[in-house]
């Protein structure tokens, strides 16, 4: 059990910004916090390559097909460098993919949606990409230095993506009919699931309070949820994309932008394992871990056999 | 005689056959790699894989550019989107499709390894300093995907039974693919007596001895050289795969040619 005293002098660190590393002393619930955090985040990383991918072969520019790829190549990497943060808390890398592929641990939602037409992989640079980097800009800044390091470098790199995707989704918005039809119809769609990212509304969000104390995090879900949709709409209407949202209206008195109602009933239905995607991403996944067996001992036996030869 | 057995005639029609040739090879291979993305059967693979297809294709791309630079054609696009398969000119070796993660790894070796010795020689025969300075560029990143595929070569062959016994397998069915590879047909022989390409057959035997080290090594059997061998790829006269793969590439280009893509 953790001691009062040591509860008290970690608190102390947290409220003095100092960052937690590794090797020091940090609560049994702050440690299993952040694997469900970070491992999430991994998870995220790795099942997000299968939307993404779905347009690779068929990309419609040898251009467009190298930045895709480059940008599914880079979330290969978060995932690699994701695991290996989440290691240094004590826990398998292993562990933690069979815990999503056959168990109960949780990925991110907007990757049970599906990409329909090339346009989806646009408004995945432009939103998806948009609104994790709002989560990991704060996240840069968690007191649990592995993570925040591994969401400093990742934010360079989302944001490039982003800038991508909102470039190509301009073009397409001020493009050809079809090009105009597809832009928009991908918003419809990826919108309400992007400002579900965020989580559940502060009242709902039971983790909220405890990681905020922590340092994990520094702002609640609505409140990086409002800077998104902030954001959002002046980007929206400068490539002349129309947000989905009737009720989306300027605050004067809040000075920021008052939206819908949220969907939460299809989010809680997502995140539960009833999605369009869910049951597809979850198989693929399994799949390639499945598949990937032999090759992996393979790997494990060869390298057996030459530390036998190199020990002799 | 038909369309497929056109010999370029000018130096330029030379010199952008070659171009071609290259670029196509290395296009439909990346297009295969690229298939593994978020499929492979470990996350440094995922990455390595990815890695090698963008290289790939990035080579291809800069080829193209060149040859449309020379042959008058709009850019790189033109020629990875608007052409059907009689009038791509890869070896079939490439367009095969990507099996198990032996199959990728042996293709991928035996492809690597003929490169590596091919822009080798390239790059101290080529003349045209842009060709030649894109050929050195590209060799850098060959040498990594030969070391790659050898690597995993020799994992594959030395690790387990079932490994063993898939590679192996993989190997034995690419073989009769690999003879593409080292034909020498009236264009290759007329763009290496103008400098833009190079006869391969000099250095055959140190690719086969390249080869036949590496697999032993691995603890498998090289298969016999001197089997039935395909051709014709070159000339267009492809396997049935090549349409299904272009198919795929080319849709959303092809539905929407008036659009904006890039």
């Amino acid at each position: 059990m953790d001691t009062q005293k040591q509860l008290d002098d970690f608190q102390k660190r947290i409220d003095n910004g100092e960052t937690i590393e590794p090797k020091d002393w940090m609560p049994e619930r702050y440690r299993k916090q952040l694997v469900r955090m970070m491992s999430q985040h991994a998870h995220s990383e790795i099942v997000g390559m299968l939307p993404e991918g779905n347009w690779i072969t068929r990309a419609p520019s040898l251009k467009r097909k190298m930045v895709l790829l480059a940008k599914v190549q880079d979330e290969a990497g978060h995932g690699l460098y994701l695991y290996s943060g989440t290691e240094t808390l004590g826990v398998r890398r292993k562990e933690l993919i069979e815990d999503y592929i056959y168990g109960n641990a949780k990925y991110s939602s907007i990757f049970n949606y599906p990409t329909l037409t090339y346009a989806d992989i646009c408004v995945i640079g432009w939103l998806v990409d948009g609104a994790a980097i709002v989560n990991q800009t704060m996240l840069a800044k968690s007191s649990y230095g592995p993570y925040a390091r591994a969401n400093l470098r990742i934010c360079k790199e989302e944001s490039f993506h982003k800038k991508q995707g909102y470039e190509m989704l301009a073009k397409m918005a001020s493009g050809t009919p079809d090009q105009k039809k597809m832009a928009q119809d991908a918003v419809n769609r990826w919108w309400w699931p992007t400002l579900m990212m965020f989580g559940p509304n502060d009242s709902d969000s039971p983790n909220s309070a405890e990681l905020i104390k922590w340092g994990v995090k520094t702002k609640t879900n609505d409140e990086l949820r409002q800077h998104f949709v902030d954001r959002s709409v002046m980007e929206a209407e400068a490539i002349g994309i129309t947000l989905p949202d009737p009720d989306l209206t300027y605050n004067e008195e809040t000075g920021h932008w008052d939206f819908g109602d949220i969907p939460w009933d299809e989010f809680w239905s997502v995140v539960k394992g009833d999605g369009p995607m869910n049951r597809e991403r979850i198989k693929a996944r399994r799949k390639a871990y499945e598949e990937g067996e032999w090759v992996r001992k393979a790997a494990k036996e060869y390298a057996h056999k030459k530390s036998l030869e190199k020990a002799s | 005689m038909s369309t497929f057995d056109t010999i370029p005639q000018t130096k330029k029609e030379i010199f952008t056959e070659i171009l071609l040739r290259l670029a196509d090879d290395r296009l439909i291979l990346g297009h295969r790699l690229s298939e593994w993305a978020g499929h492979g059967p470990e996350l440094e693979e995922d990455l390595a894989l990815a890695n090698i297809a963008l290289d790939m294709i990035g080579h291809s791309s800069a080829l193209y550019e060149y040859a449309a630079k020379l042959d008058n054609k709009p850019d790189e696009d033109h020629y990875a989107y608007f052409r059907d398969d009689i009038d791509f000119k890869n070896i079939a070796l490439v367009e095969l499709p990507k099996g198990d993660f032996a199959f990728t790894i042996a293709r991928q070796f035996l492809f690597s390894s003929f490169s590596y010795f091919l822009y080798k020689d390239l790059t101290d025969t080529i003349d045209d300093e842009e060709f030649n300075g894109m050929l050195q560029k590209h060799f850098k990143e060959i040498k990594y995907h030969l070391r790659h595929s050898r690597e995993w070569v020799l994992r594959l062959g030395d690790g387990t039974e079932e490994s063993r016994r898939r590679i192996q397998h993989a190997f034995d069915e690419l073989w009769m693919y690999t003879g593409e590879m080292f034909e020498m047909d009236k264009t290759f022989e007329l763009a290496t007596e103008n400098r833009f390409y190079t006869d391969v057959l000099k250095w055959q035997i140190d690719w086969k001895e390249f080869i036949n080290t590496t697999l032993e090594e691995a603890t498998l059997i090289v298969p016999d050289y001197d089997q039935y061998m395909f051709t014709g790829a070159r000339a267009g006269r492809h396997t049935e795969y090549l349409g299904f793969l272009l198919s795929q590439m080319q849709f959303l280009r092809r539905s929407y040619p008036d659009a904006e893509w890039k």
